[in-house]
């Protein structure tokens, strides 16, 4: 049953990210010129998505729920420790972020649209994700 | 600062249904939806095949909108391969050693009240909006 759920759940995130103009880059460089010409829209998308996501998962945790609905345990959040490795990721990631606005939803999303510029980011995005892999087992 | 664009209600309606996606994925299935997660394990974990549906998902509505021309794609005509291949590796990398991106961090992290996802938010968003100002600044 994971597997229909994951599907549905992918379908509706990609259609909240159409809707949102979270895949529009503009939107997004919009947002993060915060001190220029600002386009306050993309807080509305968090606020709402939080709005939905956070009471949500609370009053699950309140009937007393430890798993899911199909059974697994829900996942643990992770321990307080502010690492330099989380710090220089979420460094990095919002620099990337800046170059071009888009992160990681809107780029799959984007592969829809069939212009090659999304399959070189998306490209270059996982190529990130095995060298970040790399260095954290080098350092282990 | 000056506020143009604001798209209010799309904003809103379209963080509603990410919201609804992230939460139906985590109660039902007992799955995070951060999206750089979740790609990333495709390469690394053994348990692939919601992962690849969660994405095909993903791909899929886009896809089929543009294709019926029932919304239009943005271009990103304007971008040098060069810009696009350098925020895509940054993104690569810092998403994976940060452990998480603007769905996992700013929406399951957030929501879920992790110190560690607070922190890496407002970090991933100054940093992402001190590079837009610095880069308009060079005209």
């Amino acid at each position: 049953m994971l597997i229909p759920i994951a599907l549905f759940s992918g379908a509706l995130f990609g259609l909240g990210l159409l809707v949102s103009g979270m895949m529009n880059p503009a939107k997004v460089l919009g947002f993060l010129d915060l001190f220029g010409r600002w386009d306050p829209s993309l807080a509305l998308v968090m606020g709402g998505a939080l709005a939905v996501f956070a009471p949500g998962y609370w009053w699950w945790r309140r009937q007393g729920h430890t798993r899911c609905v199909l059974g697994d345990k829900l996942p643990d959040v992770p321990a307080a420790r502010f690492d330099r490795k989380l710090l220089l990721g979420a460094l990095l990631f919002g620099i990337g972020w800046g170059l071009a606005g888009i992160c990681p939803g809107p780029a799959l999303g984007l592969l829809g649209s069939l212009q090659w510029q999304a399959g070189l980011f998306v490209a270059a995005m996982i190529a990130g994700f095995w060298l970040a892999n790399k260095a954290g087992s080098l350092k282990r | 600062m000056t506020i143009v664009n604001f798209t209010p209600w799309t904003a809103l309606a379209g963080g509603l249904l990410i919201g609804a996606a992230a939460l139906l994925l985590l109660l039902v299935g007992g799955r995070i939806a951060g999206i750089s997660g979740i790609v990333a394990g495709i390469g690394s974990q053994r348990n692939k095949g919601w992962r690849l549906a969660f994405v095909a998902g993903l791909v899929a509505v886009p896809l089929v909108l543009f294709g019926l021309n029932v919304a239009e794609a943005a271009s990103l005509q304007h971008y040098s391969p060069w810009r696009l291949a350098l925020a895509g590796l940054l993104v690569g990398v810092g998403t994976r050693l940060g452990n998480g991106c603007t769905s996992g961090h700013g929406i399951c992290g957030l929501g879920r009240l992790s110190p560690r996802s607070v922190v890496a938010t407002l970090l991933f968003m100054a940093a992402g909006m001190a590079t837009v100002t610095l880069s308009g600044l060079g005209g």
